[in-house]
């Protein structure tokens, strides 16, 4: 029977939909924690797609994709 | 990178070095490290990176769907969603439309025609920034191994140094041998030196001693011969040389 594993350390696509609130709530929303997330992601996307071998036109196609998105999402109300 | 990758990968190898005996017990859910040094080969880089379709999308998001929609399901989703962009016009046709297709057109265009070429020549460059570090560990190997052997040799060496020891001993003992053996013969020279003197002064007084003697014998001898001895002696003498000249006419 393995150890229950506490809310704080599950990962979110791990979490119920009804936890799902409190699970957000539990988040670290320090400047710290803020800092480690977003370093945490950026070493996730970083180490999958582009510090490899042979890396391929994925990697920075989607955030150009992504940055075209998102500066859309802003500039939406000049449109 | 490398270095990057190294100092990226010393925390989670410190968290999992094998924590001391005494909290151990409590940690048995977690998967202990075995191995000593858990940070000196670095685990090389993965060859691929995560599958992307169309440039655009993580393979993972297919595979999500795969299980309820089956594989053309991202795909209606695709288009569900472009459409209900487009038909409330929360993505709006305009100017930039046109000239975002022309852009894309040439690019996806660009992308195929060279992508392949530009990926080998990209993979030409890692190549040989590869092969160089290499060359250069392969150079340090080599070094250190020469190394090795030197320091093999030398303590071969050190173990000839006895014979040499040995050897250098014989010779410092021949040299006092001769040395001393010189000395002793300087000596009985010196000796016999002053030996000899002694013996040739005992001689030569001795020598003197005599013919002083005989000279004082001779001299007075030859005074006591008076001036009438002399005479009767050269008469005598006379007197025989006629005898014997007789005797030597009548031998004739």
């Amino acid at each position: 029977l393995p150890a229950a594993v506490l809310l704080k350390d599950t990962k979110l696509m791990d979490v119920k939909l009804g936890q799902l609130g409190s699970w957000l709530a539990m988040r670290d929303f320090t400047p710290g924690g803020i800092l480690g997330a977003v370093r945490r992601g950026h070493e996730r996307y970083y180490n999958k797609y582009i510090n490899v071998r042979k890396g391929g036109l994925g990697g920075i196609s989607m955030v150009l994709a992504g940055y075209i998105v998102l500066s859309y999402m802003w500039s939406y109300s000049h449109v | 990178m490398l270095s990057r990758l190294v100092l990226r990968a010393a925390p989670a190898a410190l968290r999992a070095l094998p924590p001391p005996v005494a909290v151990g017990v409590l940690h048995t859910t977690r998967p202990l490290h075995t191995t000593q040094q858990s940070l000196a080969p670095v685990p090389p880089l993965p060859e691929k990176g995560g599958e992307v379709r169309h440039g655009l999308i993580p393979e993972e998001f297919f595979q999500f769907l795969y299980p309820k929609t089956g594989v053309t399901g991202p795909y209606m989703l695709g288009t569900g969603l472009l459409l209900y962009l487009l038909s409330k016009e929360i993505y709006v046709v305009n100017h930039e439309t046109a000239a975002a297709a022309c852009i894309l057109t040439v690019i996806v265009y660009g992308i195929k025609k060279f992508g392949a070429d530009v990926g080998a020549f990209a993979d030409k460059l890692n190549e040989e920034k590869v092969a160089m570090a290499q060359s250069m560990k392969d150079n340090a190997m080599k070094m250190l191994q020469t190394a090795i052997e030197e320091e093999k040799k030398e303590q071969w060496r050190v173990e000839g140094h006895s014979y040499l020891f040995d050897a250098k001993r014989n010779n410092i003992a021949m040299l006092l041998e001769t040395n001393y053996r010189e000395r002793l013969l300087m000596v009985y020279n010196e000796v016999k030196k002053r030996l000899d003197y002694q013996v040739a002064m005992q001689t030569l007084k001795r020598q003197k001693e005599q013919d002083h003697m005989i000279q004082w014998v001779e001299k007075n001898v030859v005074q006591s011969i008076t001036p009438q001895q002399q005479k009767e002696s050269i008469a005598k003498c006379i007197l025989d040389l006629k005898a014997l000249s007789k005797s030597a006419h009548a031998a004739v």
